[in-house]
């Protein structure tokens, strides 16, 4: 029989303290198949979110031996013998009980982005896209919106400024809007100014936890920085602007 | 439990490793190069030149381990030159900005600063340094949105630092070649696969547009800067290393202290 110890944050938004568990384990066994086995028999009121158990749904995110991760896609066994495993709820986020955390910040921040606007079609034809144009937005459409990555970014996390910045979540978002080939929708000025692009520092912490992989910074928020380089930084672009008559 | 002093943090792992390996790493090269830089002596060695002197726009003659007044671009070192401590008669001085300002501004080392210098943070969901008004890359550090035109000089130092490997084929006229020569064609080689990876040029040379079945030029070129811009870090560390290197290896040469094998018998 294999143990482990858990150390599990137990509160609501009014204060709380970690709570001491230990429990046998079975080989192969995430850390969410021990949170639910000590919510069955040690805690009954444990609150915690799941839902697919299949790193899916995004819902289990949390804080694991100080990491954010989907408690679904992380072994136990992983975690050396002797060692206690600490498990706290999300920072960033208001914590309504236990490990579960009030997340609809994050809903009002997509609401503030302007949706996909197709050029019309010419003549009532369909759409036609190449897939090299599409591989490039498919990458963000990965996002499970788990919001470690809003989690762990210290613009949020640390600095407080969620009311300058909307997250690396949906920096990808207006990445994926402005790199479609079909958008009209210019974003760019509101990338700048109001959904905050200057504010990332390119620490890539988002990537560093993204459990799809994606490569939110180099791929999304460089790329569309740059794009706010053109607009607003570059003398030469500028110039050439003035010279050629054109906005964008 | 939501503890905001810097630092804190319920990690257990060693996240200290990586900003104190940067901090270490950058710092030497910071160190090694301002000394070399400052020198003035012992850049050249015929028919190699230190990468942290070239171009050379001023030469001052009859200095040990210096070049010949024929290599310089203007001529002979200005009379007028100040000459304090900080502002050496060292031809390194008139041109080490602009490669410092490219790394500088380049966005791998802006993470690496950010972390290791700065503690912004200095690792992930670790206590950053506490600003009362973070204004990230929008307040004082607007300038980094200058990254390109960096990027352009720097592009242009490729041509330089070719010209000069392409020179050390020849000493006095004669074709051959050296440890020395290697060196010096290993550096700008390195600093080539780390200027094309970066990420204004990959942003430049094909990813403003939004259609890249509309160019396959475009699209062949984003793709290949796309694959060095993946080891972007990889190629900052290499080329970052082989450049205080080769200064290192001609210095020791012009100073005598090691002896470059050559096919000249110099
Ligand atoms: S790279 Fe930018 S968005 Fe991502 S975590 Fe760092 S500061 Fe936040
Ligand atoms: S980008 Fe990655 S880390 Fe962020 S919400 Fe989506 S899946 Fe989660
Ligand atoms: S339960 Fe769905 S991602 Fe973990
Ligand atoms: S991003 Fe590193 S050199 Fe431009």
């Amino acid at each position: 029989m294999i143990e482990r110890n858990f150390k599990i944050w137990r509160g609501n938004s009014k204060g709380g303290d970690f709570v001491n568990y230990k429990i046998s384990i079975d080989e192969g066994m995430v850390v969410l198949d021990a949170l639910k086995l000590i919510q069955a028999d040690q805690a009954n009121d444990l609150g915690l979110r799941w839902n697919c158990k299949a790193g899916k749904c995004g819902s289990c995110s949390m804080e694991i031996n100080g990491k954010p991760k989907l408690a679904c896609m992380d072994r136990v066994t992983d975690y050396k013998e002797d060692s206690q495993i600490t498990v706290r709820p999300v920072k960033t986020f208001p914590v309504i009980k236990d490990l579960v955390t009030d997340l609809s910040w994050n809903y009002e921040q997509n609401k503030r982005i302007p949706p996909f606007k197709p050029k019309p079609r010419e003549n009532g034809a369909k759409y036609r896209m190449q897939q090299e144009d599409v591989d490039r937005v498919q990458e963000f459409r990965k996002c499970i919106e788990c919001y470690l990555c809003q989690n762990v970014c210290h613009i949020l996390r640390d600095q407080e400024k969620k009311n300058k910045f909307v997250g690396p979540r949906f920096m990808i978002r207006l990445a994926s809007l402005e790199m479609h080939p079909l958008d009209t929708e210019d974003r760019i000025p509101a990338i700048k100014n109001e959904y905050g692009s200057g504010y990332c520092n390119i620490t890539k912490c988002c990537t560093e936890v993204c459990p799809e992989s994606i490569k939110i910074t180099d791929n999304g928020i460089i790329p569309i920085k740059e794009r706010v380089v053109d607009r607003f930084y570059d003398p030469v672009l500028k110039l050439f602007r003035v010279f050629s008559g054109s906005k964008k | 439990m939501n503890n905001n002093s810097i630092g804190f943090t319920y990690r257990a792992d060693n996240w200290w490793l990586q900003p104190v390996a940067v901090l270490v790493g950058l710092g030497a090269f910071i160190a090694y190069s301002t000394w070399a830089g400052m020198q003035g002596a012992y850049y050249y060695y015929e028919p190699y030149l230190s990468p942290f002197y070239s171009p050379l726009v001023y030469v001052k003659t009859g200095i040990p381990g210096g070049a010949p007044l024929s290599h310089s671009l203007l001529g002979a070192w200005p009379a007028w030159w100040p000459n304090f401590f900080l502002l050496p008669s060292s031809p390194a001085v008139l041109i080490l900005i602009f490669p410092l300002s490219f790394r500088l501004t380049c966005y791998y080392y802006r993470k690496a600063y950010y972390r290791a210098f700065t503690w912004s943070p200095p690792a992930c969901a670790v206590g950053a340094f506490p600003q009362k008004n973070y204004k990230g890359e929008t307040g004082l550090l607007t300038f980094q949105n200058f990254h390109r035109y960096a990027l352009y000089t720097a592009i242009i130092f490729l041509f330089i630092l070719y010209y000069d490997a392409a020179q050390a084929f020849f000493y006095k006229g004669g074709f051959g070649a050296g440890i020395g020569t290697l060196v010096l064609l290993i550096n700008p080689t390195m600093l080539a696969l780390y200027t094309l990876g970066c990420h204004s040029f990959r942003h430049l040379i094909g990813g403003q547009t939004d259609c890249f079945s509309c160019s396959k030029t475009k699209f062949g070129l984003w793709k290949k800067v796309t694959y060095l811009n993946e080891r972007h870090q990889l190629f900052a560390w290499l080329s970052l290393f082989w450049v205080g290197f080769t200064d290192f290896y001609i210095r020791m040469v012009s100073m005598g202290i090691i002896k470059d094998y050559n096919t000249w018998g110099i």
